[in-house]
């Protein structure tokens, strides 16, 4: 599979005018439950997932904790938006058809949707050597691959499915690194989420092939309240991608998910990320409201690292975290985010330096075009136990034009004298040299700007799978077009 | 209008003697400005430090709020008291001092300057009323007090202060120096004071002011400072601010400075001692060619807290900015610094630097730092850098190997850490003074410090 996938789609008409090559959407029909938030639709949710009794106080437990925090969104961000009416939101939508048993069981209309962008759930897609479980509206339909991995005791499957058939399991982590009282969006998602992917790696397994979860938001005025759980058992590996696109509508949708990773002694999960929700028309019509909470827990000599491409969604609000709770612990940021038009983007990460001699790094680049505004914001935090913690951040801002924003708002707490802490940033423009050099060498002003954006990003597309990586690539050219020249 | 929620009764209590006392003299204007403030300050209050509240995210001003100060309306006996006029001695210039007890002007200890060429050097309330010099539209225009409950306080308890005016093209270089000191309770009263600076330079003038607050060890005491400075076109202002207080003290200032076409500030802040101090300070570059160089020291032990909010607003292009603080943390003390360069839009080759280095010789002392950027247009040169970390164990160890013991080694490098801010100081008796307090101000302790074998780790980190 070398083609590029995801982003080689023709634009299909929708409603509104605009480059999002993505922007189809299907007709499935779906299982709607009453537009808004209350008790009944969370016991409703859950009574559809045919979840067992403690699952439903769980969610309970979150709702009546969001109702306290009502109206009251974080309001630190970087970000401006109308307040959203949270009563004017589908909470479950499901395509309509029942739990597939195989693939061949599947919706066809479904099957064809997931060929249109490139994922191939069929039998082929083990040509691709990738297991991918595939969410729309919050929902899984299909995951691939599956027995394969059971044959190395690995777990891969629906949150849903892993509810009902794992429970010890889901029951003893889930919440344990993102409780369900977190935050406003991280509540909301613990009291309505409706699926998500559970991955499970026992003990001294190393993951064979790439998980990838495809996050798909079809059904209109619907938010996608998806959880990830992942959990990596002392000494195996796993490398997991999360891909998303929607339907381009005149109206913006909401996604608040949760992804919580665990990594047990020794373990190593590498976590990438293409986010590519719907950003908006060019006058900042429609998008996806991205608010996403998500944390990694690392024990002693555990590797967490996070890698994501952020080029979609009206507004992302994102900070991946790692808990540095063991001796040892490594934790990582890559990140590229580009906001074109009227996208807004605050996002950044979380170190929190708590075992002895924990190392973590930052890398963020932040493209800024348009009339976008990009914030990079980071904590790291070095807890008065972390003796010879070490740090490193880099944060670069390229800004394309002089509408948009780039802004670097580090917070840097440090308990512990031995503490080795470095921040470094920039922010600059494409410089007129370079453009001169590219253009005396016969190339058009748009692909020079490419090309040294391109290779701004650079280290940190390494940091991704390689079909990934030339996606990531292919998607940040995209998501320029316009933008220059 | 003069009511209050019950937790300010005893502030409503100060705000009517004053009003009905001492105040009631003062000109119109004045009178409406405190009552305005104080409707302000009734209906916000104190500032918390709850969610979302990034300018007060790591300090909580609880003591302050609980702490029952009192307004001393008259102030105590000034008369041959030793040590309120500074004691380093700067010759060769022009030097006016002003010297203020428990926030009431002194007459007997200050030289004023009110008519001598240009130059106006005097008490706030003598100034306000004196027609000419129109302070009617000066005071509260930089500072205005929605910016926070404590600025709004200091306005509503606007009485007396220093006023600063030199006249444009005005030749010749004057040092002020506005000491503000807090005298000993004769009782067992917690004073409040609200000093109230406005400086004003002149076009194409080029001046000194140095600001200081002392005042005694052992008191609980709270001083609420705003500072208004104007910096006109081609203007050079070098700005000291000597944070003196004591060590149970409390202390918190605001100051807003607004710089014209081609200007230049420079300032420096040292702080030692304190229990609770905030120094925030913004600078607003107004018109092209605007350069602004904000330095700070400071020196924390024991439970002391000190929160530095410095902003610079590049409001127009081609301004330049620099911005280096530098902290010495020991005992459980705690450092907070935040730093925020804002590039507004269409200000096209803004250049700002900022720093904050930190060296923490305590196992319990904490840092938080926040340099951040806010940028909104694209040709500009910017960059900021953090660091906090101990004392490199090389250089201790070169030193070492040169024969000085560990105590002299060690508080050689704590002091050539500060002298780097130290000798931004322009006014060479001002800066040997601020040496031989810092000097004696390092703790007298070997390091590394209990439990801490030096190591290559525990290397202070490379800044940018």
């Amino acid at each position: 599979m070398t083609t590029p996938r995801v982003i080689s789609r023709d634009a299909t008409s929708s409603e509104l005018d605009s480059d999002y090559k993505w922007g189809f959407t299907i007709d499935i029909g779906s299982d709607l439950a009453p537009k808004g938030l209350s008790e009944e639709i969370v016991r409703l949710i859950s009574a559809k997932k045919e979840e067992p009794e403690w699952m439903l106080e769980w969610r309970l437990k979150a709702f009546r904790q969001w109702l306290k925090l009502k109206e009251q969104p974080p309001k630190w961000a970087n970000v401006e938006y109308p307040p959203i009416d949270y009563q004017d939101i589908y909470y479950y939508a499901a395509p309509k058809s029942d739990a597939p048993k195989s693939l061949d069981e599947v919706d066809p209309e479904i099957l064809e949707a997931f060929e249109k962008l490139g994922i191939p759930l069929a039998e082929r897609a083990k040509l691709a050597g990738v297991a991918v479980d595939a969410v729309v509206d919050s929902v899984s339909v299909a995951t691939t691959y599956q027995d394969t991995l059971e044959k190395q005791g690995i777990i891969f499957c629906s949150m849903s499915e892993a509810v009902k058939k794992h429970p010890e399991l889901v029951q003893k982590y889930l919440g344990s690194v993102v409780p369900y009282s977190d935050n406003f969006y991280a509540t909301l998602n613990s009291a309505v989420f409706t699926d998500g992917s559970f991955a499970y790696i026992p003990k001294g397994v190393r993951c064979p092939i790439e998980l990838m979860t495809y996050f798909r938001i079809n059904q209109a005025d619907s938010g996608q309240f998806e959880r990830t759980l992942i959990i990596a058992d002392e000494g195996s590996y796993v490398s997991y991608l999360e891909g998303c696109t929607a339907p381009a509508r005149k109206t913006h949708q909401l996604h608040a998910a949760v992804v919580e990773l665990v990594a047990l002694d020794d373990a190593e999960i590498k976590y990438s990320t293409l986010q590519n929700w719907f950003p908006g028309d060019k006058d900042g019509n429609g998008g996806v409201y991205n608010f996403v909470t998500k944390r990694g827990k690392a024990a002693k000599n555990a590797k967490i690292s996070w890698t994501q491409v952020e080029t979609g969604s009206a507004i992302t609000w994102k900070y991946p975290s790692v808990i540095l709770e063991g001796d040892n612990s490594v934790g990582e940021f890559y990140s590229v985010a580009l906001v074109n038009n009227h996208q807004q983007a605050d996002t950044g990460t979380k170190m929190i330096h708590i075992g002895k001699n924990t190392r973590s790094t930052i890398v963020a680049k932040g493209i800024s075009a348009g009339q976008g505004n990009a914030t990079y914001r980071g904590l790291v935090k070095v807890l008065a136990s972390a003796d010879g913690a070490k740090n490193f951040t880099q944060c670069d801002s390229l800004l394309v034009g002089d509408k948009c924003g780039a802004h670097t708002v580090p917070y840097i707490e440090v308990k512990n004298p031995t503490a080795q802490m470095e921040h470094e940033a920039s922010t600059s423009k494409v410089s007129d040299d370079q453009l001169f050099y590219c253009q005396q060498r016969g190339m058009s002003v748009e692909d020079a700007h490419f090309m040294i954006i391109n290779g701004f990003c650079r280290g940190i597309f390494q940091e991704l799978p390689f079909e990934f990586a030339m996606e990531a690539s292919q998607l940040l050219k995209v998501s320029l077009e316009g933008a220059v020249g | 209008m003069t009511t209050a929620p019950a937790k300010y009764a005893h502030y409503l209590a100060d705000f009517q003697s004053l009003t009905e006392g001492p105040g009631a003299e003062a000109p119109a204007w004045l009178k409406s400005a405190r009552d305005n403030a104080w409707t302000k300050f009734a209906a916000t209050g104190f500032p918390t430090a709850r969610r979302g509240n990034e300018r007060w995210k790591y300090t909580n001003v609880g003591p302050i709020a609980r702490t029952d100060f009192g307004y001393p309306l008259a102030p105590a006996p000034a008369d041959g008291s030793e040590g309120l006029v500074p004691s380093y001695q700067v010759s060769g210039q022009t030097v006016f001092d002003l010297i203020y007890v428990d926030g009431v002007y002194s007459p007997g200890l200050s030289s004023p300057a009110l008519d001598a060429s240009g130059v106006v050097a005097a008490s706030l309330a003598v100034a306000a009323g004196n027609d000419s010099l129109d302070l009617e539209g000066q005071v509260g225009r930089y500072a205005p007090p929605d910016d926070d409950g404590f600025a709004a306080l200091n306005t509503a308890f606007l009485r007396d202060g220093a006023y600063v005016n030199v006249a444009d093209d005005h030749a010749e270089k004057v040092v002020i120096r506005i000491s503000y000191i807090t005298s000993q309770s004769e009782d067992a009263n917690h004073k409040v004071t609200y000093p109230r600076t406005m400086i004003v330079a002149g076009r194409n003038t080029d001046i000194t002011v140095v600001e200081s607050y002392r005042g005694p060890q052992e008191s609980v005491y709270f001083t609420n400072a705003v500072t208004e400075i104007s910096v006109r076109e081609g203007a050079k202002l070098d700005h000291y601010r000597l944070l003196l207080e004591g060590g149970k003290a409390f202390h918190v200032g605001t100051s807003r400075v607004i710089q014209e076409k081609d200007s230049s500030f420079s300032s420096a802040s040292f702080a030692l001692g304190t229990t609770l101090a905030r120094n925030d300070l913004e600078v607003l570059l107004d018109a092209p060619g605007a350069y602004c160089s904000l330095n700070g020291l400071y020196l924390t032990a024991d439970n002391q807290h000190i929160d530095n909010l410095i902003s610079i607003d590049h409001a127009k292009p081609n301004c330049t900015s620099r911005l280096n603080y530098k902290g010495i943390l020991d005992g459980k003390s705690r450092a907070v610094f935040g730093g925020t360069v804002m590039v507004r839009r269409d200000a096209q080759k803004s250049d700002a630097e900022q720093t904050d280095k930190n060296l923490i010789l305590s196992n319990s002392a904490e840092v938080d730092s926040k340099p951040s950027l806010l940028i909104y247009a694209d040709d500009v040169k910017c960059s900021h850098g953090a660091t906090a970390g101990h004392i490199d164990a090389d250089t201790l160890f070169y030193l070492r190997s040169r024969g000085l013991d560990l105590d002299t080694a060690s508080r050689m490098l704590v002091h050539a850490f500060a002298s780097e801010i130290i000798n931004t100081v322009n006014l060479e008796p001002l800066q040997d003074y601020l040496n031989t307090l810092f000097a004696a101000a390092i703790p007298n302790k070997a390091l590394p410090i209990a439990g801490l074998v030096p190591s290559r780790r525990a290397k202070a980190a490379g800044d940018k």
